[in-house]
């Protein structure tokens, strides 16, 4: 049964039909150096990512560029919490968008994410995007949310995801969701 | 390239008041990702929000938390709990003013992984608050049990939501 067990009212919901799965990214058994969604339709009015990710080196980021621009056309801002403190400020590199960051150096705790791309075919404006991401690792991890800029008016068509040092562990897993407008 | 409708509900429930717990149980393994959408007011006192998976209540669950009070942001943690936090600030307990919290599952299915979620919340009355939780299991999640510290008030509602990646 899958349900809830209340003492209130079970109810049910019409299904969506403006939130499609676009496609998967999983990475290797011996990991990846990356993961890349290509040919992405411009059909849709958003982007999300979805995902789940390990890595092996501790303090690693993990980032995307579109359309496989390696330029210094990225902007990012970041509010972040350590447990202990919360600060916030720009980030540090200008050729990738961050939407992750792992603490540990085990594939133990993974770093959870969910990124937004908006207006991603538009071309008459740069690109924004906003993500969160958090791993808890019992003793140590974070949280962090983020917002970036992608300096270039092209329609996206491919997103390439990467760490900043190692690979992407066996088990990460990534999909990219197209979001209608009506 | 798409494969069509991918968020669906799975189920939900809206409490009539004084009920302090709730179970989505039997979540079949279908899906990608879980989100799950809590829209809640306190029975009496203000009200923690915590959650458990498959009964399990060892000390095994986690806790980094990012917050803002509209004056100063802090960030704190809570490391082996017998049960996560969903939000930092609770959810309040004036009349017709209900929190809102979004808590996402990824691959929540997995049997390799321990199982980690993000959960955003607003308390009208307090703040606002980012958590990142840990589950330190490597089971598939198929029972989820939410606890407020006091009780969901009337007109509370949850709902389980399911993602279907291609």
């Amino acid at each position: 049964m899958i349900g809830a067990l209340v003492a209130g009212i079970t109810g049910s919901a019409t299904v969506p039909t403006s939130y499609e799965s676009i496609a998967t990214a999983n990475a290797a058994s011996g990991g990846s150096s990356y993961l890349e969604f290509t040919s992405i339709p411009s059909t849709y009015a958003h982007l999300q990512i979805r995902g789940m990710w390990l890595n092996s080196v501790a303090g690693t980021t993990l980032n995307i560029q579109f359309n496989g621009d390696t330029g210094a056309n990225y902007k990012n801002h970041y509010i972040y919490g350590s447990g202990a403190a919360a600060s916030a400020g720009v980030g540090g590199s200008t050729t990738t968008v961050q939407i992750g960051y792992k603490n540990s150096n085990t594939n133990t705790y993974p770093d959870a994410i969910v990124a937004d791309i908006l207006d991603y075919s538009n071309t008459n404006k740069y690109t924004t995007g906003r993500s969160l991401d958090g791993s808890d690792e019992n003793g140590s991890g974070h949280v962090e949310m983020q917002s970036s800029l992608w300096l270039n008016t092209a329609a996206i068509t491919s997103i390439k995801i990467f760490a900043g040092s190692g690979n992407i562990s066996q088990y990460s897993n990534f999909a990219l969701y197209g979001i209608k407008a009506a | 390239m798409a494969a069509g409708a991918t968020y669906e509900p799975i189920a939900t429930t809206t409490f009539a008041g004084g009920t302090a717990s709730t179970t989505f149980s039997s979540i079949p393994a279908t899906y990608t990702d879980l989100v799950m959408v809590s829209f809640l007011r306190a029975g009496s006192t203000s009200s923690s929000y915590v959650i458990r998976f498959n009964s399990d209540s060892g000390s095994n669950y986690s806790n980094t938390v990012l917050y803002g009070d509209g004056t100063s942001p802090g960030s704190n943690r809570y490391s082996s709990q017998t049960s996560a936090y969903l939000t930092y600030y609770g959810f309040p307990t004036t009349a017709s003013t209900f929190g809102t919290i979004v808590t996402h599952f990824q691959n929540y299915s997995n049997s390799t992984a321990n199982k980690s979620f993000l959960s955003r919340s607003q308390n009208s009355n307090s703040g606002t608050d980012y958590l990142a939780g840990l589950w330190r299991s490597t089971a598939a999640i198929n029972s989820i049990t939410i606890y407020a510290g006091d009780t969901f008030a009337s007109g509370s509602v949850v709902t389980l939501y399911g993602i279907k990646a291609a």
